[in-house]
């Protein structure tokens, strides 16, 4: 097997145990999507343009509350500001690379696939085709991400009201949050963004509460840093 | 829109910041449809939805699974409403 195809199905296999929580969050997008009146190809287009299910279901929520696009854009902005991150860690590794393949590998750059190629990356700094581990674990939680939407506006037109799905968003997030309930640090923030934004809900105009909350949350962040780079 | 940076734009201490960015975010979308109710007030007492996030934080914490964490609020909360409540 030659050197690239090699690389891209350890992206593939390496990617695959982290599907596994991918699925029902893609189904629970498309049974919210659909539970919201949003049409099945809008649910579906999101899913394609957007590719990231955290900020899918803010727009959902606030699209659906009736927020202005400029606060619906600057929220899923900022959930998504943690990609900047991701980007900036694999530069290092990739701004070799043809303005093309940039711009393909940043579109599968998720979560799960920086996860696993950031490790892939490290460990195997000489091979000239690492950047085919990023592109198959990325297509790899596309294709996923793609069907479970699909399968989610598919059960979304049967699962009745009453089972009380959308608070399956809280839930979902909550999950994502799982690794962080160990950091001191991190409780303080979660507790400050979830206060400001409960408390803000009805008080902070254009549904801005998101924005509001996860800002003053971060500046607590930046503070308690800050502290700590002195201490040490 | 990423890759276009070149190397090490951020420092180190905006990439911490950055890595508090979910802790910071998710709060805001996970707290007010569990503690509001259908017309925006606070509702702590009786509230299934606060009872069921707690034992999904529990069972998060303790299992680090996902999966499980969506699960043990969603079946807590099923039988809170569908059993308990009723």
């Amino acid at each position: 097997m030659n050197n690239r195809l090699k690389t891209l199905t350890n992206g593939i296999t390496d990617v695959c145990p982290l599907m596994i929580p991918v699925v029902p969050f893609g189904i629970i997008y498309g049974v919210i999507g659909m539970e919201l009146g949003l049409s099945a190809y809008m649910t579906l287009g999101m899913s394609i343009i957007i590719f990231g299910g955290a900020s899918q279901i803010v727009l959902l929520q606030l699209f659906s509350g009736g927020a202005s696009s400029f606060v619906t854009i600057t929220s899923v902005g900022a959930v998504n500001s943690r990609h900047l991150l991701y980007g900036a860690v694999f530069a290092e590794y990739l701004s070799h690379l043809k303005i093309t393949w940039k711009i393909i590998l940043s579109y599968v750059l998720i979560d799960q696939a920086f996860a696993v190629s950031n490790t892939y990356f490290k460990n195997n700094k000489e091979n000239e085709y690492k950047h085919y581990h990023l592109l198959g674990a990325g297509f790899t939680c596309w294709f996923v991400w793609q069907i479970s939407t699909i399968l989610g506006i598919v059960l979304g037109s049967v699962v009745p009201e009453e089972l009380g799905l959308s608070f399956t968003i809280s839930l979902t997030f909550l999950a994502l949050l799982i690794n962080d309930f160990r950091k001191f640090k991190n409780i303080i923030i979660m507790l400050v963004s979830g206060i400001v934004a409960t408390i803000g809900y009805n008080t902070i105009p254009f549904q801005a509460y998101i924005i509001v909350a996860a800002l003053s949350a971060l500046l607590v962040a930046t503070l308690l840093t800050l502290i700590n780079l002195k201490k040490n | 829109m990423i890759f276009l940076l070149k190397e090490d734009i951020l420092n180190d201490k905006t990439k911490k910041i950055l890595s508090y960015v979910p802790s910071a975010i998710f709060p805001a979308i996970i707290f007010p449809p569990i503690f509001l109710d259908s017309v925006g007030t606070i509702d702590i007492e009786n509230n299934p939805k606060i009872i069921a996030a707690i034992l999904a934080i529990i069972i998060g914490y303790f299992s680090r699974s996902i999966i499980a964490t969506i699960f043990a609020g969603l079946i807590s909360y099923w039988f809170l409403i569908f059993v308990y409540y009723q």
